[in-house]
């Protein structure tokens, strides 16, 4: 291990004393390798990331105000099953005749389908962030041109029901591909009856 | 016997600049890092492409375990102690100076306000080794969560962001309940915790 040799060469009358002194440094080093070990385990450097996300007030459900008209041909629900399964259905629902569509969570899914829907903002969101990238427009101009882009007049509006065998990891799959889609309209409601009665009707597994 | 000799050399190998580079990582370690907070339970959050940090301080992190167990916990320890006080006054429950301190010294907290005093008398140890079992109450008879959440939110004013840490197997309904009571009380505004994910481009369209 690391040495230290030192000489004393102090002269005393008539007797000449030479003393080697050698300093090892092992404890030294196995006391930072301890330190660096306790370091590295009981601290992070990696911050957590989070998902910002705004609920609509819990008004009077018959307050003519917060009702938004959905078109038909823009609205997608989006129904959580049980063991991560993912169904929806384009428009008002069709009790009678449900067709639920079963997808699931990889890119060829749920996110092929708002893709398809979303098509033409997210090209255009992909042309202002090559912008962004190149320098031509400015993070805040870049950010204002994304949210107009995302609430246009004719984007899809989501609307994601889980049920109650659906886990957390399910509704935040669900809210990350709003993000990846660039989808504006979306909203989180509650599981209703007819949505149960759908699930019946299609024979999806509850228990 | 051999005819082959084989020359001892000697092994003697200078480790300075070994424990040089030890010293430079251990500092780099000591001022760039941060120490976790020892939380009730261990919990896996889901992965989301979201890049948006959570903020450091003023933050009210709710803590759900996968079983439907709800914590809480507040990083400033003055506002960890007015929100206790401001519970038990609401509860009827008065803490002396000692279980104060020792509420303050924790990190977070997950028990019904009515046993909360024969939980501080218990020993560290054995206070973690409990609290996974117990959990703040959220049902509808008596929702001490939405008291907390009330309270904290009263006690610390605007700035303070509500982030909700759940494990990625939590069962819905769990987190149906917690996000009515925030609806409950208008907090419609709050975050969730989530691991950092890449998405892949799969066909660009």
């Amino acid at each position: 291990m690391a040495e230290i040799q030192q000489k004393d060469g102090k002269q005393q009358k008539g007797k000449q004393k030479k003393v080697h002194l050698r300093v090892d440094f092992t404890p030294m080093v196995d006391m930072n390798m301890l330190l660096i070990t306790f370091f590295m385990l009981a601290t992070t450097m990696i911050k957590p990331q989070t998902m910002e996300i705004s609920m609509p007030a819990k008004d009077l459900p018959n307050d003519p105000k917060n009702q938004t008209e959905v078109k038909e041909s823009k609205a997608v629900t989006i129904l959580l099953g049980k063991d991560h399964k993912v169904y929806y259905f384009l428009g008002k629902p069709n009790l009678a005749q449900p067709i639920l569509k079963t997808t699931d969570f990889s890119p060829k899914g749920l996110r092929a389908v708002l893709l398809d829907k979303n098509r033409d903002v997210v090209v255009q969101i992909n042309e202002l962030k090559q912008k962004k990238m190149n320098l031509q427009i400015s993070k805040d101009d870049y950010d204002k041109k994304v949210s107009e882009l995302k609430n246009g007049k004719e984007t899809p509006q989501v609307v994601i029901r889980a049920s109650d065998g659906a886990t957390y990891s399910d509704l935040v799959n669900a809210l990350d591909e709003m993000q990846i889609c660039s989808i504006g309209k979306y909203m989180i409601d509650d599981f209703g009856k007819d949505d149960a009665k759908m699930f019946q009707n299609s024979n999806v597994p509850v228990k | 016997m051999g005819k082959i000799k084989v020359k001892r050399k000697s092994t003697f190998i200078d480790m300075t600049a070994m424990s040089d580079v030890t010293v430079l990582l251990l500092t780099f370690f000591m001022l760039t890092s941060t120490f976790l907070k020892k939380e009730p339970i261990q919990v896996t959050t889901p992965g989301s492409v979201s890049e948006i940090k959570i903020p450091d301080t003023n933050v009210l992190q709710i803590l759900i375990s996968p079983k439907g167990k709800v914590f809480m916990s507040l990083d400033k320890q003055d506002d960890r102690q007015a929100v206790l006080e401001e519970m038990g006054k609401l509860y009827n429950v008065t803490f002396t100076k000692e279980e104060i301190k020792k509420f303050r010294d924790g990190s977070s907290w997950g028990v019904p306000v009515q046993t909360m005093k024969q939980f501080l008398a218990l020993k560290g140890e054995d206070q973690d080794k409990e609290l996974a079992n117990f959990g703040i109450p959220t049902d509808s008879v008596d929702n001490q969560f939405k008291e907390w959440v009330r309270l904290a939110r009263q006690n610390n004013g605007k700035d303070m962001v509500i982030a909700i840490k759940a494990d990625e197997k939590t069962p819905y309904p769990v987190i149906k309940n917690v996000m009515n009571s925030l609806r409950d009380l208008h907090e419609n505004r709050y975050n969730l915790i989530t691991a950092l994910r890449e998405v892949k481009e799969e066909g660009k369209h």
